[in-house]
């Protein structure tokens, strides 16, 4: 039964990191994309449609990404070319993405879906208690895992990501100092959208193989909030993403358990808790302000 | 693309005035709020189909526009009042949680006449009107006493209002009739619609043992995880045996069609008039999906019950019946009456819960 409960926290855990890991990314490069939600719903949408439509779900997980991507463009031309205020055109992001992810869907609805197939690693997945938790996943759980090591690495020991975090820090500096900004934005803001997307997929491939509509239910929200409390670093997303999931997953235990806790106090727990650890985890104030990216939702006009 | 505009409209309050179909004026218009999706597979699929009912049978009368997703609370107020003031005569808010933000409404428009679902709480032009679930859930339960072999069933509650708290116990007293140690055990998942957390709520209860699962959520996601775990479950609102094909039992499902072409009849005659109206499986506001994936004994036991509550000869909550804690609540051959169902707060005797107050 542990090992079941296990596997119940990493399904609920995975799309959050997924998608608040992209979101961060597209943070440190200096822009605010409300649209999670959005992109996530189309990136199931997309995804379902691709796994049903090709009978192959992994090429589904691809049309998730891609969705994701494309849809998090349309932000990126509004807000980066054409300087629209970012948290307005987020959030409107994210209802076009519920509308028009139900009207793509329409036809997907009451279809079962099909559930991406895990991919056994030979050997190690015979390691006791851990083995089927790490090593007898499906692609989603292992990219999210390498999503967060790829983008620490990133972000804090390659010159690019450096780079990209100059931009998100200062990009009137940035821009002097010849770092092409917007290009640099619009890659972070298509990558956010892709990491949205495959998040979605998971929710419409793995997590409920199905399509429903608003079948994102506030994940993407909840994705958003894990970065800012996560102080905008890789490790403490994945950190906060499962804490919220074990502890959403443990509090319906309890409830099953007959424990006699109110149950409206067992929902509010996966908040307090992942919010009280995140506070705890960057209690210092100025390596917090250090992380924080200085330049996070300010419109830049290049002056020449 | 008119679905597109409506989702929009709900949201985007700024955008101004709401025009769904103002190409035809001189039709009646009876407008729906929904909570959910129009094709969540539940609760709110089983309104549309009433409302299509509807469209189709005096559709050279009246339109019938609709809001979906409607968030219960603040927002519900908005989204009814904007309805209202598009000329809508009949609006029809199909979930508990729009209560309160109806009755605000119904007093400040009080030519429009509204019907409110699940509710208690009417007026002179807002009526109430309600299926008796329980019913279904209380053959439900019987059937889950003979299917189980642990005797203990799971149920995945929304929010514990008493529409909810009776489900609960009308499955127990069912299951009870047939085997008296049979457990209940519940899960709130404080949600109506989240397939995810429905899910790991289903996961959590067959972790647990349970090895029958039922519902009182809207989406199908727990009957596809019964379905994964196989094990045996009941659908919700709408016949879910797509999601479940060698899972479902049987599904307890809503036909509002009849009921909503017979109140806007009856707005177009003039003869329309607030009540409170409280229907069951005899007026064919619910019926019982096929019963499938059972024994021929069981499905005759199910049937046999349908027919004793429809000819009135079975009230599921007859006495004796215990409460929770064991003290005496109906006395041997007592029946519950109405307003003490539709407020209940309490449950009945082997329910393996602590309500939440």
């Amino acid at each position: 039964m542990f090992e079941a409960i296990l596997l119940t926290i990493v399904t609920a855990a995975t799309p959050l990191v997924i998608a608040a890991v992209g979101e961060l990314v597209t943070e440190r490069a200096g822009v605010l994309n409300l649209g999670v939600e959005g992109m996530m719903i189309m990136g199931a949408v997309c995804a379902f449609a691709g796994s049903y439509l090709t009978g192959v779900p992994v090429l589904g997980v691809l049309c998730g990404i891609l969705g994701g991507a494309a849809f998090s463009l349309l932000f990126g031309f509004l807000t980066l070319t054409l300087v629209a205020n970012q948290v307005a055109t987020g959030l409107a992001l994210t209802l076009l993405g519920l509308g028009l992810s139900g009207q793509i869907g329409e036809s997907f609805v009451g279809i079962p879906g099909v559930k991406l197939q895990p991919i056994v690693v030979p050997v190690l997945s015979d390691i006791p208690f851990i083995g089927r938790l790490l090593f007898a996943q499906d692609i989603t759980f292992y990219l999210s895992i390498a999503l967060v090591v790829g983008v620490h690495w990133f972000l804090f020991r390659s010159r690019t990501g450096l780079k990209m975090r100059a931009i998100g820090d200062n990009h009137g500096s940035a821009h002097a100092l010849g770092i092409h900004v917007v290009r640099t934005r619009y890659l972070a803001v298509m990558f956010g959208g892709a990491c949205a997307g495959l998040a979605g997929a998971q929710l419409s491939l793995v997590y409920t193989p199905q399509w429903v509509e608003n079948m994102a239910a506030g994940r993407g929200w909840i994705a958003l909030a894990l970065v800012v409390f996560a102080s905008w670093r890789p490790w403490r997303v994945l950190a906060g993403g499962y804490i919220f999931g074990a502890v959403g997953i443990l509090q319906l235990h309890a409830q099953a358990l007959g424990i006699g806790i109110p149950s409206q106090f067992l929902s509010m727990l996966p908040y307090a808790v992942t919010i009280v650890v995140l506070i705890i985890i960057s209690h210092n104030r100025r390596t917090t302000l250090i992380n924080t990216p200085a330049c996070l939702g300010k419109p830049f006009v290049p002056d020449r | 693309m008119k679905k597109l505009i409506i989702a929009l409209a709900a949201t985007a309050a700024t955008l101004g005035s709401f025009t769904v179909g103002a190409e035809a004026q001189e039709k009646t218009k009876v407008c729906f709020i929904y909570v959910g999706t129009k094709t969540d597979g539940g609760w709110t699929q089983a309104h549309d189909l009433g409302r299509q009912e509807l469209q189709k049978a005096l559709g050279d009368k009246i339109e019938t526009p609709y809001l979906e997703s409607v968030p219960e609370g603040p927002d519900a107020e908005r989204a009814i009042e904007r309805m209202a003031r598009s000329g809508c005569s009949l609006v029809y808010a199909t979930s508990f949680g729009f209560m309160d933000a109806t009755v605000k409404v119904a007093a400040k428009f009080p030519k429009v006449k509204f019907e409110h679902a699940t509710g208690f709480k009417a007026a002179e032009n807002l009526a109430t009107y309600n299926s008796r679930f329980y019913e279904g859930r209380y053959i439900q339960g019987q059937i889950a006493a003979k299917m189980s072999k642990k005797g203990v069933a799971g149920y995945i509650a929304s929010f514990p209002i008493p529409e909810v708290v009776m489900g609960i116990n009308a499955f127990e007293l069912g299951a009870k009739s047939v085997n008296p140690d049979f457990k209940l055990k519940v899960v709130w998942a404080n949600t109506w619609f989240d397939p995810g957390k429905e899910a790991d709520a289903a996961k959590a209860l067959i972790d647990q043992g349970v090895d029958v699962l039922t519902q009182h959520t809207d989406t199908t996601a727990p009957m596809q995880v019964a379905a994964e775990r196989g094990i045996l479950a009941f659908g919700q609102a709408s016949d879910m045996i797509a999601a479940g094909p060698k899972t479902q039992l049987t599904a307890i499902v809503d036909t509002w069609g009849a009921y909503y072409i017979k109140r806007t009849k009856a707005l177009l005659d003039g003869t329309w008039k607030s009540e409170q109206i409280w229907d069951g499986l005899k007026d064919g506001i619910l019926t019982m999906a096929p019963y499938t994936n059972m024994p021929d004994d069981v499905k005759a036991m199910a049937e046999e019950t349908e027919a004793k509550i429809k000819s009135g000869e079975l009230h599921p909550f007859t006495g004796p019946i215990n409460k929770q804690d064991g003290s005496a609540w109906l006395k041997a051959g007592e029946k519950a009456e109405d307003g003490v169902l539709l407020g209940m707060n309490f449950y009945v005797q082997g329910v393996d819960d602590k309500l939440p107050q």
